[in-house]
């Protein structure tokens, strides 16, 4: 019997998920023996015509990841759906529209302007700006258009599983894998990590005071951080507890709070609006100026309670001017 | 056509405010018809998701009504829901939503004419405001979803 075949592909992404594979160690050579690679860009040549000629349905499973940005990645998408008996939205990005989806707090129009026009760092005198089409040499080329919003990927295609992080864990990685190896496929939708919040693992949970209260929300180059005690407890916006659990907490042991990078548990919604209810309660004063106070120290809160999953936020994205 | 008749969707506890507006039922004071209420156990209960959900539904303002400070039925519930507001309000502006879209104030059940012209105000200040058209996704530049 023929190994089953797997593709790999990435999309508006920084690359750490193709990293987190390699992070397999000597674990990928298990994987890597008992499946085919057939497409991956990142570390294979097989170009995108292999991938078409290839018949429907024949891959047995598509890992992407990253958020889509671009005409170019909703085609090549749509292509591995075709293709795939099984798409994996691999981390955060392509499961929740990851860090670049907080590009959906501003617009097109403001980023172009920024990047290739105002930032101080550009010399364009003539303000060119990337087009879809141009002419060379009597040749039209075409580019991939740039979309006004980032969207996650089940927005574009038909998704099986997530596999959550920023980077996904190698962990979850390999369980995920063995489970599609080993035919033991948990139901269609599921998020492959525990559905628990990461404060439920976390070893200061029993440092955390019964109450806690946050006279001023800190950050970490504000205070020495004590390496025992509950973040909230100590003033710094931990996402643990709107965040699902699986990473192992690599940050915390770092002695750093939960960005909210596997993003929330099945029984929420909206992270931001969820980490909203969990830490607003907790500011001390009950009266509207020292809350107001306490506010002051959390400068943007959208990036802050949204870092990896503004596409996947009950409003996706900030409101854009219609007709 | 083309009058802007606001949806409003307002989130009454149900020991001060909804009886507040129950009371003005009672005493036939008129209020705006674009307020939707719906009853909850307290102003504590409304989660920063009913809100952004009401939102993305459609509605171009929402309302938070609670029992007055000191008076909650819960004790504290109404000061939790004043806290989440605060931080809400803070954030919904960097989706591009006004923050007068937002209201949380205080009824308690005897104030009638309270609730009347907090409901009012309400949907005087978001018809000059205009229609909230929430696009979050423009779904059109992909399809096939």
């Amino acid at each position: 019997m023929s190994k089953p075949k797997v593709a790999f592909y990435w999309c508006a992404s920084c690359g750490g998920c193709e990293e987190a594979v390699v992070d397999l160690a000597e674990r990928i050579l298990d994987v890597v023996a008992a499946v085919d690679i057939v497409f991956w860009p990142v570390a294979l040549d097989f170009k995108v015509k292999h991938l078409e000629a290839m018949q429907d349905g024949s891959i047995a499973v598509a890992f992407i990841n990253g958020a889509i940005r671009t005409s170019e990645q909703e085609h090549i998408v749509k292509l591995l759906r075709k293709k795939a008996g099984l798409v994996v939205a691999f981390g955060a990005c392509a499961a929740l529209g990851g860090i670049p989806s907080l590009a959906n707090l501003t617009n097109k129009e403001k980023i172009f302007n920024r990047s290739y026009h105002n930032s101080p760092s550009v010399d364009n005198p003539t303000g060119t700006v990337p087009k879809t089409e141009t002419i060379v040499d009597g040749h039209t080329l075409k580019l991939p258009e740039f979309y006004e919003t980032v969207y996650k990927l089940d927005d574009v295609i038909d998704v099986d599983y997530y596999l959550p992080g920023c980077a996904p864990v190698p962990d979850l990685i390999m369980e995920a894998v063995l489970a599609i190896l080993e035919g033991k496929l948990p139901p269609k939708g599921a998020i492959l990590s525990p559905d628990k919040s990461l404060c439920s693992s976390c070893d200061r949970n029993e440092s955390k005071p019964e109450d806690i209260t946050i006279g001023e929300i800190k950050r970490v180059i504000d205070i020495e951080v004590d390496p025992e005690k509950c973040f909230l407890a100590q003033g710094i916006i931990c996402m643990g507890p709107a965040t699902r659990d699986g990473c192992g907490e690599p940050c915390i042991n770092g002695n750093m709070p939960c960005t909210g990078c596997f993003g929330p548990t099945d029984s929420c919604r909206d992270q931001g609006a969820k980490m909203i209810a969990t830490l607003a309660p907790l500011l001390e004063g009950d009266d509207e100026e020292a809350v107001r106070k306490a506010l002051e120290g959390i400068i943007d809160p959208a990036g802050t309670f949204y870092r990896y999953a503004v596409s996947g936020s009950l409003l996706g994205a900030a409101r854009k001017e219609v007709e | 056509m083309d009058v802007f008749e606001p949806k409003i969707v307002a989130f009454v506890c149900n020991w001060c405010s909804y009886a507040g507006a129950d009371k003005a039922g009672s005493l036939k004071l008129d209020y705006s018809a674009d307020v939707k209420l719906i009853r909850i156990m307290c102003s504590g209960r409304v989660d920063p998701q009913f809100v952004m959900d009401a939102f993305r539904e459609g509605a171009d303002g929402v309302m938070v009504l609670g029992c007055h400070p000191g008076d909650c039925h819960y004790r504290t519930g109404n000061i939790k829901a004043m806290k989440r507001f605060m931080l809400l309000e803070k954030m919904i502006t960097q989706f591009g939503i006004d923050s007068n879209r937002l209201k949380l104030d205080w009824v308690a059940a005897g104030e009638a004419e309270q609730f009347q012209k907090v409901a009012n105000t309400m949907v005087k200040s978001i018809k000059e405001l205009g229609p909230l058209k929430i696009e979050g996704f423009v779904k059109s530049e992909v399809t096939n979803v």
